[in-house]
């Protein structure tokens, strides 16, 4: 312990605290943020009693979930069901650990990154963590000894484990431009930001646009929101995994939701949207106030990228199962893989952003049309039991009119 | 003890507390969360060798991918608690007995060789100085390596298809 100085201990001990605090402050925000837009967005009013604009609404809710009883079936595996939404929980709270939300600061002579730890597998560390999470709805399924549950969590698995492949396919040809050669640091998060400098077109999201939408895509279902939330349909399950689930347990696997939402956009912002770079702005001021600055920058965006995902929710019907399926395995799988080989091709080739960016789009869009060729070409006939639902001619919709 | 020995020592007994756990419990889901805090240890073992890498991937693969598949069966087939008797034939009770004599004199002859020649700083140093990075795994499977791995691929490939096969030739006979 002698070699960590003191001022390094104490400024990541005050570094955690502040992001796991915004962490917690921030599901609160968005709890109540995709309220009021989604009642925004159906043209109704959503929750506006509690404090000015109904912002206290989540704290009073927070309030009532801790007063509830805290039950526990009969029929449940008690461990596991204890368990499972702290499984859920954890992975969604360390996985913004390696995210840096920021340039540096310098205090007192010393500079601090801001980041709580800069590990030279960032990137792969968020992906380990992801992968963890499906296991607080799997027990919680399991744990819950009900039919509707176990449904919900075999349908998460799936689709984790499906999209999972996307997520890591998709940013390796963002680690592809972001190595230089010799450095052995290019999975960590914040050169992938810094890489990505001031310049609008060194920002990964111009250069690999069709991975950046096929990682943003896998993300939304790796968080099991709308249009890939399955697990939980709510016509089909009752309420899915956490269907037994009740009180604090229940607002874990809540919180849990809206953490993954968080700590997903801030990884989507740092891998594709050029991480706290806006135009130089970041570089504005003294050596606090860059720091302060980078931080905001970072914080907008992010927030840019949660009100999308709200924005999704309320705007996509839910997939079926089958669509879903197909979805992961046969477009947004070959449009990664396709970005993999044209990327490495092109910047091998040409060594061109540009090049590369334009490339990328092509020949996603090949792929896609290949592969919809091909559905479409070799679609099954229509199972025989479904006829009998189609068999209201319009003639009979006359008459039942 | 420095802060690093007392983190092996406390991976090291999780891992094998984790080990013992999945051969005690009588239920299967139980079994596999164990091995799942087996591999968490190891992966915290491989981070203090300096091996994030491996560490990352430990848990990507393992932890992340084939024990949720694991759970999945376990799940599917709703397996029970498993009885005493009669969950292992003869044979394979003979077949286990042998495997173990086998495994504890390996155990055996490892520790009498660390007591009577304990590692020393220099080998310590040495493998200290070993590159264990991201970047040098790379090098070393895309150049020295590269055969084995292609081949690795090749063979994985094979499976995948192979399965696919075994599968829609069922679903064609049940047609």
């Amino acid at each position: 312990m002698e070699n960590f100085p003191l001022f390094l201990i104490i400024s990541s001990i005050v570094k955690i605290l502040i992001i796991a605090h915004l962490l917690i402050i921030g599901v609160m925000v968005m709890i109540w943020a995709e309220r009021r837009v989604s009642g925004w967005m159906q043209d109704r009013l959503g929750p506006n009693r509690v404090g000015p604009q109904g912002l206290l609404q989540p704290i009073a809710d927070g309030l009532k979930f801790m007063f509830k009883e805290d039950l526990i079936p009969n029929h449940v595996d008690k461990p596991l069901y204890v368990l499972a939404p702290a499984m859920l929980l954890v992975p969604a709270l360390v996985g913004v650990a390696v995210v840096p939300f920021g340039n540096s600061i310098t205090l007192f002579g010393n500079e601090i990154p801001l980041q709580i730890a800069d590990i030279n597998i960032g990137i792969l560390y968020i992906l380990a963590i992801t992968s963890l999470g499906v296991y607080g709805v799997v027990l919680g399924a399991w744990a819950s000894n009900n039919k509707y549950s176990l449904l919900g969590g075999l349908r998460s698995s799936a689709q984790m484990i499906s999209y999972e492949l996307t997520l890591g396919l998709a940013i390796i040809g963002v680690l592809m431009l972001t190595n230089t050669v010799g450095d052995n640091s290019a999975l960590s998060l914040r050169v992938i930001a810094e890489s990505q400098g001031s310049h609008l077109w060194h920002w990964n999201f111009l250069i690999h646009f069709p991975a950046f939408l096929a990682f943003t895509t896998a993300m939304y279902a790796e968080t099991n929101r709308l249009p890939f939330d399955l697990a939980e349909a709510e016509q089909e399950l009752v309420a899915g995994y956490h269907t037994e689930y009740s009180s604090m347990k229940f607002a874990m696997f809540f919180m849990a939701e809206y953490m993954n939402m968080i700590v997903g956009s801030a990884v989507v912002v740092t891998l594709f949207l050029g991480g706290w770079h806006f135009f130089g702005l970041e570089n504005v001021g003294g050596p606090v106030w860059s720091g302060i600055i980078s931080f905001g920058i970072f914080f907008v965006k992010t927030a840019i990228f949660l009100f999308v995902f709200i924005w999704v929710r309320w705007t996509l019907p839910r997939f079926r199962y089958d669509q879903l399926m197909n979805f992961g395995w046969k477009f947004l799988l070959p449009v990664a893989l396709t970005s993999i080989v044209v990327t490495g091709t092109l910047w091998i080739t040409t060594g061109s952003r540009l090049v590369v960016g334009i490339g990328n789009v092509v020949a996603a869009f090949i792929v896609v049309s290949i592969v919809a060729g091909l559905l479409v070409m070799n679609k099954a006939p229509e199972p025989a039991i479904r006829d009998n639902d189609r068999q209201i001619t319009p003639s009979a919709l006359d008459a039942i009119e | 003890m420095n802060p690093e020995q007392i983190l092996f020592y406390l991976f090291g007994a999780v891992s094998l507390i984790g080990a013992i756990a999945v051969i005690s419990f009588r239920h299967p889901i139980y079994s596999a969360l164990s091995l799942i805090v087996t591999f968490f240890a190891q992966a915290g073992l491989f981070v203090l060798l300096g091996a994030h890498f491996v560490a990352a991937v430990q848990v990507i693969v393992y932890a992340g991918a084939i024990m949720v598949l694991f759970l999945f069966v376990i799940m599917l087939l709703n397996l029970g608690t498993l009885s005493a008797k009669g969950a292992i034939s003869g044979k394979l009770k003979g077949f286990a007995v042998i495997l173990g004599i086998l495994l504890a004199i390996e155990g055996v002859y490892i520790a009498a060789n660390a007591i009577s020649d304990p590692p020393d700083a220099s080998a310590e140093a040495a493998t200290e100085s070993v590159n264990t990075t991201t970047y040098t795994i790379g090098e070393l499977l895309f150049n020295e390596y590269l055969l084995p791995f292609e081949v690795t691929s090749l063979i994985l490939l094979a499976a995948l298809i192979g399965v696919i096969v075994l599968v829609k030739r069922e679903s064609q006979a049940e047609n």
